[in-house]
């Protein structure tokens, strides 16, 4: 099997993808958004309940995908919960970069938040699977800004 | 018995030489990707072009080009020649009555948008019914629900059992007195189903309807003749069938050419044009407005010249060995589910490997060197109808081989090695 393959399918990943975390529906949460990549099909909803301050006080995710699109979502659910929404929306940039292997977003974040992502980094040597990784983050982004609808496209 | 038992149809392919022969005619597949030699099984998709082709395409832009139709020079006549030709190779590809019922577009979802945008008012009324099947592309459901919403008409689709078979018995239910166009595929692109279309176009004319077929899937399987099945419109794409991507045929028997309105307006359509008002070009002509593509139409004559050198039958029989042997090797594989099981099909597999999604399918056997197809085909209604979000598809041209089925099946033990089922 090649390094390339190794690192995308690392164990972390797939534990969350066999074992996806926070994988029900908040009822009468706010702030929801449905995420859709039309290209392959994979489909997920994100829920997140804010406080009046506006941070994250709860995330959770329902959907079908791959193991990187559900790995992802359960992931981000893990780590956006407790965040300012601010911090969360920066976190999503950094999480583009880092999948892209582009840019710098400029905001000071939990290091500890992104090096958790770093397992996700595999997907850039696989650009087809760009958007599989990004599809809950756009998600959440969407749901944050009051959309109710995101897609990879 | 034992005569019959040597030609099963496991050992009813190409021989060995014959193979190698017709691999080294398609430079494509002679690479290796990820380190290993490419195992090209995505024809459904789009086929890899024999040198015939990409040598016709080279000599005819560099001696032969210039515009078709109106120029009276050297060059146009040669290029119009090659195009005209082009459409002479295709009719007799189908069987067509004449080459004024086949129509250059630029590809099968062009075709059947044509006949769709002529079905508008006047030929279709609010209330009138489109019959359409669960075994669609989506390229021959959507141009449907268009025609539909504009003119108040609805699309029904027969439905399909759990094989993957059209059910002809629900579809004799759904003709009926409001069923303007029955449109409906010969072979699905997701599944492999052939389906009954002698059958369907036999009851639709019963009831005085005519009949779409998507030929896409077909074309490349299997000889087909339009005049034998009595189809009303049959579509199919090149580049499925060895030929350029850009162009695709319509073919449509005259008597339906010559009721349908242009689809397009523009230059080489018209008889006449002036501003107190413009007369038609007639079939074909009057359905390929502007410079048509004419270097893919060239390309296409060449594909099917290179196929009929080879022969429909034997090609169909090479792919059926395939099959079968994909179809034991596949099942053979713990935890590997085949979807679509219909009594004849085409050689196309789609199945899912239990708690792997086929997107990481895909990624893990492209590593392996083997290309599939994984998603959902453009076929959202089937996916639907078999509670499947996606699945992988291995399809195959009379260029794979039994070594190609065995490293699909080997690199699906990777996938099994990295999720650890």
């Amino acid at each position: 099997m090649s390094d390339d393959l190794r690192e995308l399918y690392q164990e972390v990943i797939l534990d969350h993808s066999r074992d996806p975390r926070n994988f029900r529906e908040l009822p009468d949460c706010v702030h929801t958004a449905h995420g859709e990549n039309p290209l392959c099909g994979d489909r997920l909803d994100i829920y997140l309940t804010l406080d009046g301050d506006g941070k994250i006080t709860d995330a959770a995710f329902k959907g079908r995908g791959c193991a990187i699109s559900m790995a992802s979502a359960s992931m981000m659910t893990e780590i956006i919960r407790g965040l300012d929404m601010e911090k969360a929306k920066a976190l999503f940039e950094r999480f583009h970069d880092l999948v892209m292997g582009s840019g710098e977003a400029d905001i000071s974040l939990d290091e500890d938040d992104l090096d958790k992502l770093q397992v996700l980094a595999g997907v850039r040597q696989f650009p087809m699977r760009v958007k599989c990784a990004t599809l809950a983050w756009h998600t959440m982004n969407a749901a944050l800004e009051g959309d109710a609808v995101a897609s990879t496209e | 018995m034992a005569a019959l038992e040597k030609h099963s149809p496991a050992r009813n392919g190409f021989d060995t030489d014959e193979l190698a022969r017709i691999r080294a005619d398609f430079p494509g597949l002679d690479q290796a990707v990820h380190g290993k030699p490419l195992v090209y099984l995505d024809n459904a998709a789009s086929a890899q072009k024999p040198r015939a082709v990409i040598e016709r395409l080279s000599t005819f832009y560099g001696h032969d080009y210039a515009n078709v139709h109106r120029g009276v020079h050297t060059l146009s006549q040669r290029a119009t020649e090659a195009y005209e030709g082009a459409r002479e190779s295709v009719r007799r590809f189908l069987n067509a009555p004449t080459g004024e019922e086949i129509i250059f577009t630029k590809n099968a979802t062009e075709a059947i948008n044509l006949v769709a945008s002529c079905f508008r008012e006047g030929v279709l009324e609010a209330g009138d019914e489109i019959v359409s099947s669960l075994l669609e592309h989506h390229s021959n459901i959507v141009p449907w629900q268009l025609a539909a919403e504009r003119t108040g008409a609805r699309v029904l689709p027969v439905p399909i059992d759990d094989n993957g078979e059209f059910l002809l018995d629900r579809y004799r239910e759904l003709l009926g007195p409001k069923t303007r166009l029955v449109a409906v595929t010969h072979v699905s692109n997701a599944i492999g189903t052939v389906t009954p279309i002698a059958e369907i176009i036999r009851l639709a004319h019963e009831q005085g309807v005519p009949v779409l077929v998507d030929g896409s899937q077909a074309a490349p399987h299997m000889a087909i003749d339009v005049q034998a099945l009595d189809a009303d419109f049959y579509v199919f794409t090149g580049h499925k069938v060895f030929g350029p991507s850009g162009i695709g045929v319509l073919f449509g028997k005259r008597e339906w050419l010559d009721r349908l309105p242009p689809y397009q307006g523009g230059g080489d359509m018209i008889e006449r044009v002036s501003f107190a008002g413009t007369t038609f070009a007639k079939p074909p002509h009057k359905f390929e407005a502007g410079t048509p593509p004419i270097a893919q139409a060239v390309g296409l004559g060449a594909a099917i010249d290179y196929v009929n050198g080879i022969g429909m039958a034997r090609v169909a029989a090479h792919e059926a060995m395939l099959l079968a042997y994909a179809t034991e090797r596949l099942s053979a594989i713990n935890s590997l589910e085949i979807v679509g099981r219909a009594s004849r099909k085409a050689a196309i597999l789609s199945f899912n490997l239990m708690g792997v999604h086929a997107h990481d399918v895909g990624t893990i056997v492209d590593h392996s060197g083997v290309a599939i197809r994984v998603g959902h085909h453009c076929a959202q209604p089937l996916m639907d109808h078999f509670d499947v979000a996606s699945t992988a598809r291995a399809s195959f041209a009379f260029y794979n081989s039994r070594e190609d089925v065995d490293a699909l099946a080997d690199s699906l033990k990777s996938v099994q090695e990295i999720f650890g089922r």
